[in-house]
């Protein structure tokens, strides 16, 4: 009985799940776009931040490709300047923000709490027709004219100057945001109301205690954004003067109110990648997480501590010494919640039983990264530094690693560990394993040079550059070709397995999550029966039923 | 002259040295935190290395005292670098009374600068070595940042009324050095761009005398701007016209109407001309229309160059708006009128 794992069984699917499930109409298109189902839903998300992160991803190799030679090599300075702000936008608003609570989080919170589906399913489809409207109006200004203002918007240049299509681009990001406060407020209804029996808080997984933090700021911080932008296309269109001082206004207002809702969103885009990794390690270490309630508290402080920073963007502008004072000393206060975290992954690793499986790869990666991109960080928040290297390639190499080092990281990193429960297969792992070992190299080829280049002073957002610059350039889009096949090979092989890949089980890691209980893919109820939680989270030594060594004996993987 | 591939810019200005000192001391830091953290990842991935494919890790004890330490430490260590950082900014915040004033204008996409006695430059900036440089920094339209990679220094330039923003640095090793603008500000952002050319003090004194000199004098445009502008009409020099004298009010301390007294520095008399209601005189009337528009950046500092001549001239017993010398600062006298 308990020698099952050594010789997996040869699984089959389960006849009925959610991907088949015939109520309403069936498979039809029309039960996919109206479905109320969140494991729908979040495939319907993860199609459309694939198409905006594909967008993203061919504007940043025109970019890359541009900057070979100190003059430029493809496109004209108009050009080069909608390039770098249409990724931005694309990628910031369009695929970073949404991508894992609304694909991951959206398909596994109800699940990992054991609940039917969220506590709004009708809103949460709303939310993606939000979504989807708002970027239709992005894509429309970037096929009529393009956008050309930084994804920063700064005033009076978006507002007055610029001569893009600003007005359609800004409305879409306006839309956009409602999408996330609907998604926000889905997760607190759902993680206040809906656990399953015996699923208490301090027993919930991290991922959803991320998701939480997470959700307070998209709520509280992204109003703020969608106003300010409003006020924006309200000043380019009606000539309304908030921004501009020929009209009255104040061009350092914008960026307050901009950076309020804009830094916490960092923290929205890497708090649910540190939830992600918070259930990647205890699962390929085979042990309990090292100060569970120190990651979990650790998410909330950042959630907070994340509003009082904003004006650390601003050092340059002349602000007041003693804003300035203020806001440097509670940035390095933000920095100490992610620290906490990083030691307690670590720590976890020690006297664990640790497969090299490619999320785990994927997870170890983004704690490499984003522990430079956070340490990174510790330099823009110093005073006496920040003031040389502002606004240069340090800054664009720091926020990479924060958010493509940590956030892409740990979202493609949990697609792996959680495919085989979204399509009930398994990709080819010696292939997974490269691509992650891949992507790791070209990442850091691509984005480690900006460093020293920003530390030489290059300043961002150029289109020509002085030739001593160009040697690290050629160095970073060499990095960025890697990069590219890092992306490219796990798009097509998860691609693959949808239809190819091995059967995988319910529990194939085996992890302790409530979603390994289920079926995979789970059915549209998520659950057969009720579940009822009466283990501590990550706990490997007292679940006889994973069939793993430490337990004593069980019936199997289990169903039910 | 320099390494093929060198990792810190040329160190030119006082605060070069202790910038790049304080990256050497973070950088530690860092390198000793990332270090740690990846040999302890790659050392734990391979000494734990599943044995079985059934076994589980062990048990480990949580402790707190551990915790709190991974807490405490990194707080200490990032309040020093909050201090040191502190220290250098308010150094940078902090300008010296003994500066060589220039003024530089940005415009899209374009840097003119100013020299104290009039001489315009186009996107250069000629300066002698070992004097105190300040910067003061109009924008003619949206925002843009002058940045010295070799003198760590940079400042927003920035369009509006309430301020200006001024920098300082004292140049310390005689060269060419590149200048940016790194707050990105449209099109030909990337090209506007220029050179610092820092000089002896002799051989700044010679280019300076050289050619040129003085047919721009802003003191000389600012007097003539005075009279066409008709400024003349109600700022009347000896205190009787319907406004303020200007006689000695640069750097003066101006009694408003309410009671609160001002400094008369650039930004005040910038916001004078083009808010002239925004701060009322005590003793006077709002009567002043408003120049916005009506003046570029460059005439507004050869306005202000011209105030700041007038600082030498006697100030009229009356109707100078100068507070009186006794009401240091929180006296709420009304003005002896």
């Amino acid at each position: 009985m308990s020698t099952i794992p050594p010789v997996p069984p040869e699984y089959e699917l389960p006849d009925t799940h959610y991907l088949n499930a015939t109520y309403g109409s069936g498979r039809s298109i029309r039960a996919w776009l109206l479905t109320t189902d969140h494991k729908r839903i979040a495939l319907l998300y993860l199609a459309t931040v694939t198409v905006f992160f594909f967008i993203g991803g061919v504007f940043a190799t025109m970019i890359r490709i541009h900057l070979l030679t100190p003059g430029g090599v493809l496109v004209s300075p108009e050009t080069y300047n909608k390039l770098f702000t249409m990724h931005g936008v694309a990628m910031i608003f369009f695929f970073l923000i949404p991508s894992i609570p609304a694909v991951l989080g959206n398909f596994l919170i109800p699940i990992m709490i054991g609940a039917k589906d969220l506590a709004f399913p009708k809103i949460n489809l709303l939310s993606w027709y939000i979504y989807v409207i708002g970027g239709s109006f992005v894509l429309y200004s970037f096929g009529t004219g393009g956008l050309d203002t930084g994804w920063t918007f700064y005033t009076p240049l978006s507002s007055i100057y610029s001569n893009s299509a600003v007005t359609p681009a800004v409305i879409g990001i306006f839309i956009n945001g409602f999408s996330s406060i609907l998604t926000g407020l889905n997760f607190i209804v759902t993680i206040h109301t809906m656990r399953a029996p015996g699923m208490t808080w301090f027993r919930l997984p991290l991922f959803a205690w991320a998701h939480y933090a997470t959700s307070l700021v998209m709520i509280l911080g992204t109003p703020v954004v969608a106003i300010t932008l409003l006020l924006a296309a309200l000043e380019r269109v009606l000539h309304l003067g908030f921004f501009n001082p020929a009209m009255g206004g104040d061009p350092i207002l914008f960026q307050h109110l901009f950076w309020f809702y804009s830094h916490p969103a960092v923290y929205i885009m890497v708090l649910p990648a540190m939830g992600v990794v918070s259930e990647i390690i205890p699962t390929f270490a085979r042990k309990t997480i090292f100060g569970y309630s120190f990651i979990a508290g650790s998410s909330i402080a950042i959630a907070v501590i994340g509003f009082l920073v904003w004006a650390h963007h601003m050092f340059v502008t002349g602000e007041s010494t003693y804003a300035a004072l203020a806001f440097s000393f509670l940035s390095y206060l933000v920095a100490i919640p992610s620290a906490v975290k990083v030691f307690n992954w670590t720590a976890t690793l020690y006297k664990g039983s640790i497969s090299w499986d490619p999320p785990m790869i994927y997870a170890l990666g983004f704690i490499g990264l984003f522990t430079i991109g956070g340490l990174t960080g510790l330099f823009l928040a110093c005073l006496g530094l920040d003031i040389h290297i502002h606004d240069t390639y340090f800054v664009i190499a720091h926020f990479h690693y924060i958010m493509v080092g940590g956030a892409v990281m740990g979202y493609i990193g949990g697609l792996h560990f959680w495919w085989p429960k979204i399509t009930g297969r398994l990709y080819p792992k010696a292939l997974s394993q490269f691509a992650a070992i891949v992507l790791f190299i070209g990442f850091n080829l691509t984005f480690f040079p900006q460093f020293i280049l920003g530390y030489l002073g290059m300043p961002r957002r150029y289109h020509s550059y002085p030739p001593e610059f160009q040697v690290l350039n050629v160095l970073s889009t060499a990095g960025a070709s890697i990069l590219a096949l890092g992306y490219l090979l796990p798009m097509a092989y998860l691609t693959w397995s949808m239809r190819y890949g091995k059967v995988a089980g319910p529990n194939p890691w085996p992890a302790t999550g409530l979603e390994w209980k289920t079926d995979s893919p789970p059915p549209t109820e998520n659950f057969h029966v009720t579940p009822v939680v009466d283990w501590e989270p990550y706990d490997y030594r007292n679940r006889p039923d994973l069939g793993l060594v430490a337990g004593t004996a069980a019936p199997a993987h289990g169903d039910d | 002259m320099q390494l093929p591939l060198p990792l810190y810019p040329p160190e030119a200005s006082n605060f070069a040295p202790p910038v790049d000192g304080l990256m050497i001391f973070i950088t530690s830091i860092c390198v000793f935190f990332a270090a740690g953290i990846t040999f302890a990842i790659i050392y734990f991935f391979f000494r734990y290395h599943r044995k079985a494919p059934d076994a589980v890790g062990a048990t480990v004890r949580e402790d707190p005292r551990l915790e709190a330490a991974w807490i405490i430490v990194p707080l200490i260590l990032a309040m020093v670098m909050f201090c040191w950082g502190a220290v250098i900014y308010v150094d940078y915040r902090h300008t010296p009374s003994d500066t060589l004033d220039i003024y530089v204008i940005a415009k899209q996409w374009m840097w003119k600068v100013q020299q104290p006695n009039g001489l315009k430059e186009i996107n250069e900036l000629h300066v002698p070595v070992g004097r105190n440089i300040r910067l003061t920094l109009a924008s003619e339209d949206v925002i843009h940042d002058f940045f010295v990679p070799a003198f760590r220094v940079k400042m927003d330039v920035i369009p509006g009324n309430n301020h200006y923003n001024t920098m300082w640095f004292r140049p310390t090793k005689a060269g060419r050095y590149h200048f940016f603008c790194s707050q990105y500000c449209g099109t030909n952002h990337a090209l506007m761009g220029g050179w610092v050319i820092v000089m002896e003090p002799t051989e700044y004194a010679a280019w300076l005398s050289g050619s040129g000199a003085g047919e721009g004098n802003p003191v000389t445009v600012g007097e003539k701007l005075f009279a066409e502008k008709a400024c003349v009409t109600c700022h009347v020099a000896n205190g009787t016209g319907r406004a303020p004298s200007l006689n000695g009010l640069y750097d003066a301390k101006v009694l408003l109407a309410g009671g609160t007294t001002v400094i008369a520095d650039d930004a005040y008399i910038r916001e004078s001309i083009l808010q002239p209601n925004a701060k009322i005189v005590a003793g006077y009337q709002p009567l002043m229309p408003t120049f916005q528009g009506q003046l570029t950046e460059e005439q507004i500092l050869a306005l202000t160059a011209y105030i700041k001549s007038l600082q030498s001239q006697p100030v009229p017993a009356k109707g100078a708006g100068i507070a009186p010398a006794s009401g240091a600062g929180t006296s709420p006298a009304t003005e002896k009128k």
